[in-house]
């Protein structure tokens, strides 16, 4: 394997890596967002009822 | 976009980018089906919970990117080899099918369930047939084997507007049935201006459009007759309570102009002239529908937010 072969793998590698991690932030993001519309949407449920807590 | 490296021959994939994948939800398209929903919401009586409201789109819109991952999934093979959409994520190598696969099933799950859960089943179990519709009815039934592909396909396209009005109302009414329709019968005109322009990419393929199995002529005498039907059918809305004036004036007018688009496409048969005019027909039949639309949710958001009702109220009420 010659040098520019090698210099050609490592780019790619790196880039590969650099399309991994934002795919990860990609999914974390959805997963947060996904929590939260579900957590917003219980309380919109529950309307006044959520602070109406018997103690 | 995901790229590739080319070393001495051997091709060095570096993965797909987020941005691979939202293509695969054919972003254009998903657009559409937003605002139509949109529409639909803002028609139906009644109140929802503005959050509510933000996460039935936004179950909507990725329900509609399902649709587009699993229909680029499943006709790859074909996709490959036409001008329009050979530039795609799969068929570019950018992203594999079982990836396209995944991510599609993924997001259509998890999308109907969210809009059941969080809004009401009726408008979940309606995405749940949009979806359904769209990728065995349609993609995998029809598109290959009749040349009524979307005639019949383009209720999938239709539905948003009532899986809207269904997460307001929790059902399904006239008003909204009137909406699906005003898309339904606006598909075929649609697409077989598209497809009187691409008729070889079709051809070259195997899919069954009207124009490779009918004939050019024929596709155009059809694209006449469904026009017909499309024009007084887009001016009910004023007749049932979803349109005012502003709406029925709008609709009258702008159908004067896509029948007279239809009748230049039948009448001019010969060269380029007759691609030009279907493409005439195909852009503003776009904007045709987006306008029909826009001036509903206008005069739908005048009557509601100040209360004057002569905006939006419906000749027919």
């Amino acid at each position: 394997m010659n040098l520019m072969e090698r210099v050609s793998e490592e780019q790619a590698e790196a880039e590969r890596r650099k399309r991994q991690r934002m795919r990860s932030i990609a999914i974390a993001i959805a997963l947060g967002v996904l929590v939260v519309l579900f957590y917003a949407a219980t309380i919109v449920h529950l309307g006044g009822n959520a602070l109406n807590r018997p103690f | 976009m995901g790229v590739e490296t080319q070393v001495d021959g051997a091709v060095l994939s570096t993965g797909p980018g987020v941005e691979d994948f939202v293509a695969l939800m054919k972003p254009r398209v998903m657009s559409l089906v937003v605002f139509t929903a949109l529409v639909g919401m803002v028609a139906a009586p009644g109140n929802l919970h503005p959050v509510l409201a933000f996460i039935a789109l936004l179950a909507i819109a990725v329900g509609a990117g399902a649709s587009g991952a699993l229909n680029m999934w499943y006709d790859a093979d074909i996709d490959r080899h036409m001008a329009r959409t050979a530039a795609r994520p799969i068929p570019r190598g950018l992203v594999t099918e079982n990836e396209a696969l995944t991510f599609g099933a993924v997001l259509a799950v998890t999308s109907v369930l969210t809009l059941g859960v969080l809004v009401n089943w009726v408008a979940g179990a309606l995405l749940a047939l949009t979806i359904a519709f769209y990728i065995f009815v349609y993609t995998m039934w029809l598109k290959r084997r009749t040349p009524q592909n979307i005639v019949i396909g383009g209720a999938a396209g239709a539905f948003p507007p009532m899986i809207g009005w269904a997460a307001v109302t929790g059902g399904v009414s006239l008003e909204s049935i009137v909406l699906f329709l005003i898309i339904f019968m606006w598909t075929p005109p649609h697409f077989w201006a598209l497809a009187l322009y691409r008729c070889r990419d079709y051809e070259r393929v195997g899919v069954p459009m009207l124009p490779v199995v009918a004939g050019l002529q024929e596709t155009r005498r059809q694209i006449v007759i469904y026009s017909l039907l499309l024009v007084p059918l887009a001016v009910t809305p004023s007749f049932v309570g979803l349109g005012g004036l502003v709406y029925g004036a709008t609709s009258v007018m702008l159908g004067a102009i896509f029948l007279w688009l239809a009748y230049k496409v039948y009448r001019t048969r010969e060269g380029r002239e007759s691609d030009r005019a279907a493409k005439r027909l195909f852009v503003f039949s776009i904007f045709y529908l987006f306008a029909l639309f826009a001036v509903l949710l206008g005069e739908q958001l005048a009557t509601k937010l100040t209360g004057f009702a002569s905006f939006g109220a419906a000749v027919g009420s």
